[in-house]
């Protein structure tokens, strides 16, 4: 069950997510074909503002594509609507963006303060 | 039947089919005596079973005259609906070897599986008897779609140019030819998912008047297929636009009034 706001937050975040997602695939065949360790991983991305806002926006772009389109799974196999679709919706998007960006620090921030 | 608007198009229309649901096959002669297995549903709101008659086969027999067949010769009280047997009305689809048709226009020879027919009513909507449906929740979605003529003038002001070349009407040209038989309805498997859906046939004359120079009623049916239910639950599997005897594209409608709606969220006007 769509309003044409989330309609429109879904499309626009995959328009964000579909060139982030190759990015990604390229960052990981790049690192595997060179052999980078993962100390050689972390000190690129440490103090690294751009991987921060390339991963940042990924997370923040997953976090909204799925939680809609888990509302909708929800709504047409539970039956789920109302208040209860809502909070489920905004569970779904507040733990995966908080799993992402948590994860995000991780690699950016942690240990370079 | 109202809404099968076929008014100035032209008899010449109808039959012209874009998926051919057999009505120019050339059908093969059966041997003589060979008889049909069919299984036909029986029962009501509370429940049936499948009854099995044996129906002798013809040339050129439709799923319609099969059943046809059976109400006079072996069970009277065999409840079914058809009016025009030639496609225009939109009364006698059934599920036919579990697939959703319109039966009188349905060759046997096309859909029988070695001999054998599997007759039941249409998917989606409560049984009133036998292969009865009640029609009434796909028409009230008609209605819940804004599936009207939104009139906005009177007889004394001057007519509304309709220019037949125009995309818009193009658009709707392609939409228009709807018999309202449901079988879309029944094809479609968010409708079967969710209540609320309001389904393709009923967006897809939506999609037709939003397109249609002379309806004035745009902000209503974008209000109604951009709510609940409406066009943003499709999920684009195109069922609708497979079984549509006619030969129509609801998927293609509902994708139009996708873009409206979402044209018109991102204007901020919602
Ligand atoms: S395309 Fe949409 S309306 Fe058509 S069958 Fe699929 S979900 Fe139903
Ligand atoms: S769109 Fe096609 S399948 Fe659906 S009701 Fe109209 S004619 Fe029947
Ligand atoms: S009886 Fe009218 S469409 Fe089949």
């Amino acid at each position: 069950m769509l309003t044409p706001r989330l309609y429109l937050a879904q499309r626009l975040s995959a328009l964000i997510l579909a060139p982030l997602v190759i990015g990604h695939v390229a960052v990981m065949i790049y690192a595997v074909q060179d052999g980078l360790s993962a100390a050689e991983i972390l000190g690129r991305t440490r103090g690294s503002i751009g991987w921060a806002l390339f991963y940042g926006l990924f997370a923040a772009a997953v976090a909204v594509h799925a939680a809609i389109g888990l509302r909708v799974i929800a709504h047409e196999t539970l039956g789920l609507k109302g208040r209860g679709l809502a909070a489920l919706t905004w569970a779904i998007f507040a733990l995966l963006l908080g799993l992402g960006l948590r994860a995000v620090w991780a690699v950016t921030a942690g240990g370079a303060a | 039947m109202t809404t099968a608007q076929k008014s100035g198009s032209g008899t010449d229309t109808i039959g012209n089919h874009g998926t051919g649901e057999g009505a120019d096959e050339s059908a093969g002669s059966s041997a003589p005596g060979a008889a049909l297995s069919v299984s036909v549903w029986r029962g009501g709101p509370g429940g049936g079973r499948f009854h099995d008659y044996e129906v002798p086969a013809r040339e050129s027999q439709t799923v319609l005259d099969v059943v046809s067949w059976i109400q006079q010769e072996a069970e009277p009280a065999l409840a079914y609906r058809f009016a025009c047997r030639v496609g225009m009305c939109g009364s006698c689809a059934m599920t036919v070897n579990g697939v959703p048709r319109w039966t009188c226009r349905t060759h046997v020879q096309r859909v029988a599986a070695n001999g054998r027919l599997q007759i039941a009513p249409l998917r989606n909507l409560p049984v009133i008897r036998d292969l009865a449906v009640d029609m009434d929740p796909f028409f009230e979605r008609w209605t819940a779609a804004e599936g009207r003529f939104h009139p906005g003038t009177t007889r004394h002001d001057p007519m509304a140019p309709v220019d037949p070349a125009s995309p818009a009407r193009r658009e709707a040209d392609a939409a228009i030819e709807c018999i309202n038989c449901a079988v879309c309805h029944a094809a479609c498997d968010t409708v079967a998912a969710d209540p609320d859906y309001l389904g393709p046939a009923p967006l897809n004359r939506a999609w037709t008047l939003l397109n249609d120079a002379k309806d004035e009623g745009r902000d209503a049916i974008l209000d109604a297929v951009a709510g609940r239910g409406g066009c943003l639950s499709c999920h684009s599997m195109g069922s609708c636009t497979r079984h549509c005897p006619n030969g129509l594209d609801p998927m293609r409608a509902i994708a139009g009034l996708k873009r409206a709606t979402a044209l018109r969220a991102l204007r901020g006007r919602r």
